[in-house]
């Protein structure tokens, strides 16, 4: 399953999910479920190497909240495609709590969901499909109009038609959640 | 109506190189069946019982004359020369190729209309009063707010995957046209004690195997954060909701498990949380919209066209038309005209092209261009002066689309049922066909009066069943078709759930058993004037008992 960025690049993957039990690696950034965070964090906190924890898709964003300048990554799983409870984590995420770390989409990401989960404040995407370079690139564009604010930088239809009435620049009266 | 500017054409036009992309993947063989059904279920193409089945989105059931047009050529050039009205205001077609729909929606694209998010686990189109801008007593126009939630709702992009379909019903009036009460959010336009606009937000309403009336969790929403806090009930229910069970996972089942009082806690604590600067539209751009709804430029007229009241006094059956298939406007010299798509022994909610062309004709004419679909499956020409009442009559007549029986015993809604649908247990056209054979002498239908009959082929109720006010349901009984009917349902503002009045009839005594109930009603109602809802509400169900099953 390639990595990938929201430009369809494939991505070097340096994390480590550890198995249950596994013992913490001296080096290398790891990956740990929740439940591990929550018991060993001051652990995997003292080792001075960055850490990421992985959401299951039941799994809320309030247990990370007071941790997420810690994090490096956050994992959210997808146990199906059709399990949306993470679309609604990442927002929370992003746009709530302020979480700035890469936001991962793992397990079953189709290329069809790309667009979606970019525009809910995912940044890197391991995903099922073959195709990979200018032909899952697409699949993040394939959609250039966006009605509603989300976690990504789009402009909303109707702020774009503010800024042609006014005459403002686009760039002026569109600026997305990163901006502010 | 609402017309398109560059963004939105811009949004449809994506849409159809995309899922012409999804077909070719699919065709080629790089998808598998089980891969491209999502992505199809997302477009409204189904596969059934015989072949696909494209459901397009005709938003808040208006169309233009043109979009009829359209739809009537492609009933012509991609399907078997006609299409079936639904009881979401939308229009399926049951013949299409796989590899046409591409080219449908690039011609439905030509228009302004689209397949997107008519089926799938997502906000489905969005359905509202079809008589909006007509009817009288309307606070304003609620199409507004439902383009406003058609935009806001297109490919959200944390809402695509709900634990199961959701669907919104907007009215302006006091009287309920769009079921509100058995929708997964219900939203009635009103004004607080202030003047100020608003919302009586209603959630978690539903037919299917579990029917619930929705539950009012705010009495008044400033109509300003109407998106905000529909993103805070979605959101409520995208985390809450089960995934774990198909049957348990509409929104009713979360409002009902954790309790109407508590659910409303999390939405308002979910809300006040929401930047509703960065959700809700601008005022400018809720002006933008409104303005696509402002009034057709009616023609200053008296409240009653003489030459019109001379005519339905002198002929009894532009009168009997009249009575059942006209509304009154508020506009004055105006008239709402009802088209019945349930030509006695007809199939409920089909018309051919050719009608579907002679109505754009009869609604450029007579009614602004403008045409509804009623979510009774019916049409509706709802601006016409009164005095061009006969000669559209006539016109009607022709075209086989003037049965004046518009809320009497033969407007049967019935789902598709297992002439077409792979989930049907039963045929509910064939049972919808024979009740109304047996009911069409004209005088009679007029005699009983208001009487809503909904057939669904099975429990999911898409023939609406449960709020009938008979309600049939089709089940199977090791391989036979047999009927459960239920009785004192309603989906208008006293909206209730039918009652089960016993066990099941078969295929042959369902129209004896509905002849009965008619003939108890007729017996025990206090006068004409007491309709067979309120009489059965007065009554209760034992007399119908009695004299359904008492003799056997």
């Amino acid at each position: 399953m390639p990595l990938i960025d929201s430009d369809g690049r494939t991505l070097s993957d340096p994390w480590r999910l550890l198995a249950e039990g596994e013992d913490i690696p001296e080096l290398g950034p790891v990956l740990v479920p929740l439940r591990r965070w929550l018991a060993e964090r001051d652990r995997l906190l003292a080792r001075s190497e960055p850490v990421g924890v992985l959401l299951q898709s039941s799994e809320g964003p309030a247990d990370l909240s007071g941790d997420l300048r810690r994090v490096s990554l956050i994992a959210l799983e997808f146990p199906k495609f059709t399990d949306g409870r993470p679309y609604s984590t990442a927002r929370l995420l992003r746009e709530r709590y302020g979480y700035a770390g890469e936001l991962r989409a793992t397990g079953a990401v189709l290329r069809d969901q790309l667009q979606f989960l970019r525009r809910c404040g995912f940044d890197s995407f391991e995903v099922e499909n073959r195709e990979a370079g200018d032909a899952i690139a697409e699949a993040f564009r394939e959609i250039s109009v966006s009605y509603q604010a989300a976690a990504d930088e789009a402009p909303r239809a109707a702020d774009v038609r503010r800024g042609e009435r006014t005459g403002y620049e686009q760039s002026k009266v569109c600026a997305g959640f990163w901006a502010y | 109506m609402y017309q398109y500017d560059a963004h939105d054409r811009q949004l449809v036009l994506d849409r159809v190189e995309q899922f012409r992309g999804q077909v070719q993947r699919r065709l080629s063989g790089e998808l598998s069946e089980e891969e491209f059904k999502p992505l199809r279920l997302m477009n409204g193409l189904y596969l059934q019982l015989h072949a696909y089945m494209l459901r397009i989105a005709i938003p808040y059931g208006t169309l233009s004359s043109a979009q009829l047009r359209k739809l009537a050529h492609i009933a012509r050039r991609y399907d078997r020369g006609y299409g079936h009205f639904t009881t979401r205001q939308n229009l399926q077609f049951n013949w299409p190729a796989l590899a046409d729909t591409p080219d449908i929606l690039a011609e439905l694209a030509e228009v302004e209309m689209h397949a997107i998010q008519t089926s799938g686990n997502c906000i489905r189109n969005v359905t509202a009063d079809h008589f909006a801008g007509a009817a009288a007593g309307e606070i304003e126009d609620p199409r507004i707010w439902c383009e406003i939630i058609r935009q806001w709702s297109t490919f959200h992009p944390e809402f695509s995957f709900l634990p199961r379909k959701f669907k919104i019903a907007v009215t302006a009036t006091e009287q309920d046209r769009a079921a509100l009460r058995v929708h997964d959010i219900g939203l009635r336009l009103l004004r607080d004690h202030a003047g100020q606009l608003g919302f009586e937000v209603m959630v978690g309403g539903g037919q299917g195997r579990t029917p619930v009336l929705a539950k009012t969790i705010r009495p008044f929403l400033a109509a300003e954060h109407l998106l905000s806090y529909l993103e805070a009930i979605l959101r409520t229910y995208n985390l809450l909701g089960r995934r774990d069970n198909l049957y348990k996972s509409r929104i009713k089942i979360l409002v009902d498990s954790v309790g109407p009082e508590e659910f409303t806690r999390l939405v308002e604590e979910e809300w006040r949380q929401m930047p509703h600067d960065r959700i809700d539209l601008p005022e400018a751009e809720i002006q933008r919209i409104r303005a696509h709804f402002a009034p057709p430029p009616f023609e200053a007229l008296p409240q009653r066209d003489a030459e019109f009241e001379l005519r339905r006094r002198g002929d009894p059956a532009f009168a009997r038309w009249v009575r059942a298939n006209v509304s009154p406007h508020k506009q004055p010299g105006y008239a709402i005209v009802t088209l019945s798509l349930k030509p006695h022994g007809g199939i409920p909610g089909d018309a051919t092209a050719e009608q579907m062309d002679a109505v754009a004709d009869l609604a450029d004419r007579y009614s602004f261009g403008e045409i509804r679909v009623t979510h009774e499956q019916n049409l509706a020409l709802v601006h016409v002066r009164q005095r061009d009442l006969g000669a559209l009559w006539h016109s009607l007549a022709e075209l086989n689309l003037a049965t004046p029986n518009v809320g009497l015993a033969t407007d049967i809604i019935a789902c598709p049922g297992l002439d077409y649908c792979s989930l049907a247990n039963a045929r509910s056209i064939p049972v919808a066909q024979r009740i109304s054979l047996a009911l069409q002498d004209l005088d009679r239908l007029t005699g009983v009066g208001e009487l809503k009959i909904k057939i669904s082929g099975c429990i999911n109720a898409c023939g609406h069943h449960h709020v009938g006010h008979i309600g049939i349901l089709g089940v199977d009984k090791k391989g036979e078709e047999f009927y459960q009917i239920t009785l004192g349902g309603s989906a208008d503002e006293t909206a209730s759930l039918g009652e089960i009045v016993g066990p099941a009839f078969s295929s042959e005594r369902v129209v004896w058993a509905v002849e009965t109930i008619i003939a108890t009603y007729l017996s025990l109602r206090r006068g004409p004037e007491e309709r067979f809802l309120d009489a059965y509400r007065r009554i209760g169900p034992d007399p119908f008992k009695e004299a359904l099953y008492a003799a056997h």
